[in-house]
């Protein structure tokens, strides 16, 4: 279980969330919408680790430990996964390399044994060929001269492969058509049991059709200022943010 | 308790400077007195039993270094070096060079096994298929201070004709090959520390491949630097006869000190019609203490000359270590549709300083060269590519591609590209390239964040952008290089 009391952060001087409270059960999927610049990005990235943002206030743990006093590493062994709105480039690191690597470190701090290329390979396959990706795609560079789609894609794969406990997805949706909308959803639906959790961050309900969420969020100005079922998204598709943030203003 | 151990084991291969061959082997030696005049060269020409002829060829080096100053074209920055502080001879104390592994001194093998080298020739491998065996063995010439202790499976090359032996046996045995080609490449006055090298190198290797033969297993010199204040000027030459092909690779490590010390090498390759020679090096002399207190000071001469139709020289270096290193291997393409390649990846961390590069001199027609350069400073670091391809006026039609990447780590390195090109023939081709690229936060926070730790992550993107080059070494070293640029780069960041 994802918990996130009276979480806030900026970057520099700048507040960006001003006071988050989410809980998300093991076991559910939560939707986050809202309008650019509410935070949305802002709540993966301090959630994953990531230096820019200072924590003001607050906590967050995942399973009862406190995340937030983590490296993102150990947080990536706590099973926290980000699917990253803008995959990075790692010329000359090979992909199947990267995720062996970091499959295994993953292992490493679970005391588990490391796998060997051989038996990472035959795991990477089978994951590929569920996803419906072509094999080419573990042996190219990770992200190099991949189209936006291949890179949104290859954030699925490594999600499949590492599965993690609590899998944020950071419009990993945008911009995709719809057999690749699909592949992102039935990614997560795959993920999907009692131990599960993700939030799924992204500004169409196309999405949210393919894969229902439990709950949705609405973030606006560094606050959830509504949350409610899957009809909340349908609704919002009808009439937009403007009526809530004004409320919330 | 276990987990305890670990814990002090991770903690100390983190803070310590990661050199991990810096132990010093005690064992008896017979120096030279510090110094350097005509006495001493004479005392190491009579040590190493050589003809009249030799100890000529090293006196005249000797009267040219006496004329010559130190080159101060490059950026490097040291104290100066005074060379009558230094011995110029250290030997293990033994009667004669060993005649078999048996005569070694066990405390020597004892280190090779420790650095990972293998000296005996065991039959580890009995009942495998012999054929499928020799394909994986190498054959090692060790040279530990100023003399070769050991080289390892003469006999199964001696059956394929090819000679490999330390340069000072193959100044008695075979001195018609010496005298042929010895300072052909790199003349006895060619700079200032090549004159050095000529008049005072104690040993090295000497390779002869005859013509058409294709050398049956890798070869490969592994240098030690050991004793105090001693300097070492090892003298490699590599003939590869009409057609013939080998593949030979340097390894170099030295016991972690206070002081500098002085290795000045010359490596001369000669290959003739169709012939390939294929020289790789992985330099890891000790680079210095975190704070640049130590290190070898690394002024390396390295030739080859493709006097063949069709000959190719193919260079690659790993240089991670030295407090300073200072080397340029290069190719005089001589001729006609010969080859020279250069492949290199210089890393420099905390003080270190690289001035590096290659000079690919066309003068057949048709010749080809390549360089790749992958330069990665990080620390206090700088790291210098310095380059010189030049189009004589008879290379017709040759052509030059030259690709120099440099990357930063962290904000105190500097990376720094100097490339000469000189065209005196029109129809002579010539591209360069370069790109200079920092580590990003984003793709160190992105490795993180699938779980790797920051200098796992820091190893495999320099890995990556060094893989052009790491896939032309020899198989099993590749797996060492890579391994090698990891620790070198330990604490770099955070």
């Amino acid at each position: 279980m994802l918990d996130i009391r009276g979480l806030t952060a900026s970057i520099g001087d700048k507040p960006i969330l001003k006071g988050i409270d989410l809980t998300v059960p093991a076991g559910e999927v939560h939707a986050i919408m809202g309008p650019n610049g509410s935070g949305k990005s802002t709540l993966g990235y301090v959630l994953s680790g990531r230096e820019d943002y200072t924590v003001t206030g607050g906590s967050a743990t995942f399973n009862g430990a406190d995340i937030l006093a983590m490296e993102p590493e150990q947080r990536a062994a706590a099973g926290v996964f980000l699917a990253f709105q803008a995959p990075i480039e790692l010329p000359g690191v090979n992909n199947a390399n990267f995720l062996r690597t970091a499959l295994n470190a993953i292992r490493r701090a679970h005391g588990e044994s490391e796998l060997d290329a051989v038996q990472f390979l035959k795991l990477a396959r089978a994951e590929t060929k569920r996803l419906a990706m072509p094999d080419d795609m573990l042996k190219r560079n990770v992200n190099v001269g991949f189209s936006g789609g291949e890179k949104k894609r290859n954030e699925v794969l490594q999600m499949a492969i590492l599965r993690p406990k609590l899998a944020i997805l950071d419009e990993t949706d945008s911009g995709l058509d719809i057999d690749a909308l699909k592949i992102v959803a039935d990614g997560v639906n795959a993920l999907r049991g009692p131990e599960f959790s993700a939030l799924v961050i992204t500004h169409h309900q196309r999405l949210l059709d393919h894969l229902v969420p439990n709950r949705v969020h609405v973030l606006a100005h560094g606050r959830i200022v509504r949350t409610g079922g899957p009809e909340l998204a349908k609704e919002l598709e009808k009439s937009g943010y403007a009526g809530l943030i004004a409320e919330a203003a | 308790m276990a987990a305890v151990t670990e814990t002090l084991d991770t903690v100390q291969s983190v803070t310590q400077s990661g050199y991990k061959w810096g132990f010093e082997t005690t064992i008896e030696m017979d120096f030279a007195p510090k110094g350097l005049n005509e006495d001493i060269i004479r005392l190491i020409s009579a040590r190493k039993e050589e003809p009249e002829w030799m100890l000529e060829w090293r006196l005249k080096a000797y009267a040219a270094w006496l004329t010559m100053t130190e080159p101060r074209w490059a950026r490097v920055d040291h104290p100066p070096i005074d060379y009558q502080d230094l011995h110029y001879y250290a030997a293990p104390k033994k009667k004669a060079g060993p005649k078999s592994l048996d005569e070694v001194d066990p405390e020597l093998l004892k280190m090779y096994e420790k650095l990972g080298i293998p000296l005996k020739e065991r039959a580890i491998l009995a009942g495998v298929d012999p054929d499928t065996v020799e394909n994986t063995q190498i054959a090692v010439d060790a040279v530990f201070d100023s003399v070769s202790v050991a080289t390892t499976f003469q006999a199964t090359l001696r059956k394929a004709g090819v000679i490999f032996c330390p340069i000072s046996e193959a100044v008695r045995e075979h001195p018609e090959l010496v005298k042929q080609y010895l300072g052909t490449v790199v003349p006895t006055a060619d700079n200032f520390f090549a004159a050095l090298n000529s008049a005072v190198f104690t040993d090295g290797s000497f390779v002869y491949i005859p013509k058409g033969v294709r050398c049956p297993m890798e070869l490969s010199t592994y240098f030690r630097i050991n004793a105090r204040n001693t300097g070492q000027f090892e003298r490699t030459l590599i003939i590869a006869a009409e057609g013939a092909h080998v593949s030979y690779l340097e390894g170099c490590t030295a016991p972690q000190r206070d002081e500098n010390q002085l290795h000045a090498a010359v490596v001369e390759l000669v290959a003739l019609d169709d012939a390939t020679i294929k020289y790789s090096t992985v330099q890891n002399w000790y680079p210095g203490d975190a704070n640049g207190k130590g290190g070898i000071y690394n002024f390396v001469t390295k030739r080859g000359a493709c006097r063949g139709a069709r000959s190719k020289i193919s260079w690659t270096q790993v240089e991670t270590g030295s407090a300073i290193t200072w080397k340029y291997p290069s190719c005089v393409l001589l001729g006609e549709d010969s080859v020279g390649e250069f492949y290199s990846v210089a890393v420099t961390n905390n003080h270190q300083q690289a001035d590096t590069g290659t000079k690919m001199i066309h003068v057949g027609k048709g010749s080809r060269s390549t360089i790749i350069s992958k330069g990665i400073s990080a620390g206090h670091s700088n790291n210098t590519y310095r380059g010189l391809v030049k189009m004589l006026p008879s290379a017709s039609n040759a052509r030059n591609h030259t690709q120099c990447d440099s990357l930063l780590i962290g904000d105190q390195s500097g990376a720094h590209t100097v490339p000469y090109i000189e065209s005196r023939n029109l129809t002579a081709k010539v591209e360069h390239e370069a790109t200079t690229s920092k580590i990003a936060d984003d793709q160190l926070f992105y490795c993180r964040q699938r779980g790797l730790s920051e200098e796992d992550a820091v190893g495999l993107i320099v890995n990556g952008f060094c893989k052009d080059v790491l896939k032309e070494l020899p198989m099993e070293f590749a797996v060492e290089a890579q391994k090698l640029l990891a620790v070198s780069l330990e604490g770099s960041v955070g």
